[in-house]
């Protein structure tokens, strides 16, 4: 599934491209010259470099548009919290499948460092939700290296109830906060 | 002799006036049962100045406060209002054959204490005495000398003396507080007097420095921190200032001194799994003590050092449970609720502290381990968390967010008495009551 979303990236863009570059060069006009050897006439020139320049502006928006590709994706990574119930560190369904993504992303930019940094809410004991905040960035670390990602591109910290990202009382920001974090390092 | 603090005390000598404590045990001025149900009326009234000088003169009035103020910290006595009394301070005798006992005991006061202040060759001398005034008897008399600057310590020495005389037991008045405060935008460890006076920044890691924990000789403080990137344990050693650090991988939690051993315990992950580990008291690892998948966290020592309180999930919710190390036996003490953490075991051995949140409260519960016998101490008055014992285990310290912020607060031993200990800019958390530590 993660080669897909290339594939049809690469098929967008790169076809229109090539139809570009094909078309300029079948504008090339048939100077009418009578020569055996056909010899590089001014206008052969132009079309040529007109060629050569719509090719490489092809492959300049394909890198603009796979490197936009590329940070939607690393920004959909990092921006994407996964969240827990209370006093739990098991994953829901819905993280599972934030994790599933995740894990795409990092099977494809291999090389990818991050760490999972876990967290609770304010309710608890700080000791105990240092330890529950582990918890959480390792359950969500094993889920990836199930999924095919390397345990040493992953490294684990807890935050305890530090790092609250909704400083309000209310069960609305609790459920923020209980959260892990993914954090790109390289 | 190094000292904890640069302040340097002037030597203070004292001469024992008379009586042996032995000769109270007849008589019971406390019940130790119980010994907040009745406060014993005490007075105190102002210093006298022995030699009518300045000095003298401007020392008597806020010496005498000072001291009334410490005893009444105890939670023992009921200061009796000055003004109530038939007694001149400057023209009324100090000593036991010149007081008029029927003084005192009309105005209700069954112990006296009374006070009497000289300038000697620059240096200020203080006589001190406990008297019984129903049977007009000297219970401890103590001179002292010393600089004038140094006039808190001779209290601290008379109120151990009081107390020791009274409860068989010196108190608390040579032991500190760490505690966690986050006033100059970071989490960093405090200490102050016991009284909550004398504070000051002990750490600046511009981190989040949490957790202090006291070894038994009050030398080194363990506490945590992130200020190198994971959080972890570090030892410091307060004469010297140096620091050890404990370097493990994964987490690391709620570092426990061993009593009277230069060895803590912590929870370390670096095993896999969340355990409670042995190590010296450089932060080297000796062996592992828990042995359970899941949450251990939160030791708390016996104060023999035969035992930890500790909190572990095995039955699915966080419950405290108490480990002997040497058979290695595990039995669950909390039973009661289903948020059980924070245990703190009395220096007394037969008590532990913890705290239980339910309801969407949090607040501080002790239990007598061999009658498990839960009992609630805050109720209504949001959280209270960290409760922490004084060491001779008649008062408790907590932090509170009674009064919206998290603040510090002290307790008896049987939940009387609750008042907030200081007042600072931030939050204050993780109380933690160090042994007597002599200056």
């Amino acid at each position: 599934m993660r080669k897909n979303i290339w594939m049809v990236l690469a098929l967008l863009i790169v076809v229109p491209a090539m139809l570009l570059a094909t078309s300029c060069a079948k504008k090339q006009v048939d100077t009418g010259m009578s020569t055996t050897e056909p010899d590089m006439t001014s206008e052969d020139t132009m079309n040529a470099q007109a060629a050569e320049k719509a090719r490489l502006e092809a492959e300049r928006i394909k890198a603009q548009e796979e490197a936009r590709a590329r940070a939607a994706a690393r920004e959909s990574f990092t921006n994407d919290d996964i969240h827990f119930e209370f006093d739990s560190a098991s994953l829901t369904p819905q993280a599972q499948d934030l994790l599933s993504k995740k894990a795409g992303y990092m099977l494809a930019m291999s090389g990818t460092k991050i760490t999972i940094e876990g967290n609770c809410d304010e309710r608890g004991t700080d000791a105990y939700n240092m330890a529950l905040g582990e918890r959480r960035a390792e359950a969500a670390k094993a889920y990836l290296v199930n999924l095919g990602v390397s345990p040493s591109q992953i490294n684990t910290i807890s935050y305890g109830e530090e790092r609250p990202v909704d400083p309000a009382h209310n069960e609305a920001a609790w459920a923020k906060n209980r959260r892990d974090h993914f954090v790109i390092n390289n | 002799m190094m000292r904890l603090f640069p302040k340097r005390c002037a030597i203070l000598i004292f001469f024992l006036m008379l009586m042996p404590h032995g000769a109270n045990a007849e008589i019971k001025y406390i019940d130790l049962t119980n010994p907040f149900l009745r406060k014993i009326p005490m007075a105190i009234p102002v210093f006298q100045s022995m030699g009518n000088q300045p000095t003298e003169l401007s020392q008597v009035g806020p010496f005498s406060n000072e001291l009334k103020d410490m005893l009444d910290f105890s939670g023992y006595f009921k200061m009796l209002d000055r003004s109530s009394f038939l007694h001149d301070p400057q023209k009324s005798g100090i000593t036991r054959s010149t007081i008029n006992f029927q003084n005192w005991t009309t105005v209700g006061a069954e112990l006296l204490i009374t006070g009497g202040v000289r300038m000697e060759g620059g240096q200020m001398v203080t006589e001190l005495r406990l008297f019984d005034t129903f049977k007009a008897k000297l219970l401890v008399g103590k001179r002292y000398r010393g600089r004038v600057e140094d006039r808190r310590e001779v209290v601290k020495r008379f109120c151990s003396e009081v107390l020791l005389a009274l409860t068989g037991h010196a108190g608390f008045f040579d032991s500190r507080l760490a505690f966690v405060s986050n006033g100059t935008g970071n989490k960093e460890i405090y200490m102050c007097d016991f009284d909550g006076k004398n504070v000051h920044q002990v750490t600046n890691k511009h981190s989040i420095t949490s957790f202090p924990a006291w070894s038994s000789n009050g030398r080194y403080l363990a506490f945590t921190s992130y200020d190198r990137g994971p959080v972890q344990v570090i030892i410091k050693d307060l004469q010297t200032m140096a620091e050890s650090r404990v370097r493990y991988k994964g987490v690391q939690i709620s570092p426990a001194w061993v009593p009277n051993r230069f060895e803590l315990t912590a929870t370390l992950s670096n095993g896999g799994d969340q355990e409670i580990y042995l190590l010296t008291g450089k932060g080297k690892m000796i062996k592992r003590l828990t042995n359970s998948r899941g949450i251990d966290v939160d030791a708390s020592w016996s104060p023999d050092g035969k035992k930890i309180a500790f909190v572990s999930k095995r039955s699915g919710r966080p419950q405290i449970y108490i480990k002997e190390i040497n058979t290695g036996r595990v039995q669950r003490l909390t039973f009661e609720g289903n948020y059980n953490t924070q245990p703190c075991w009395s220096p007394k051995g037969n008590m532990i502290a913890y705290s239980s949140m339910a309801q969407g409260e949090i607040n501080i519960f002790v239990m007598d381990i061999e009658r498990n016998d839960p009992i609630q101490l805050t109720s209504n008055q949001r959280d209270n968390e960290a409760p922490s014992w004084s060491p001779d285990g008649s008062l408790i310290a907590f932090s509170s967010t009674r009064e919206g912020k998290s603040q510090i607060y002290v307790m008896t031993a049987y939940g009387t008495d609750q008042r907030r200990l200081l007042t600072m800019p931030g939050e204050q958390s993780h109380p933690r009551w160090s042994p007597n530590i002599p200056q």
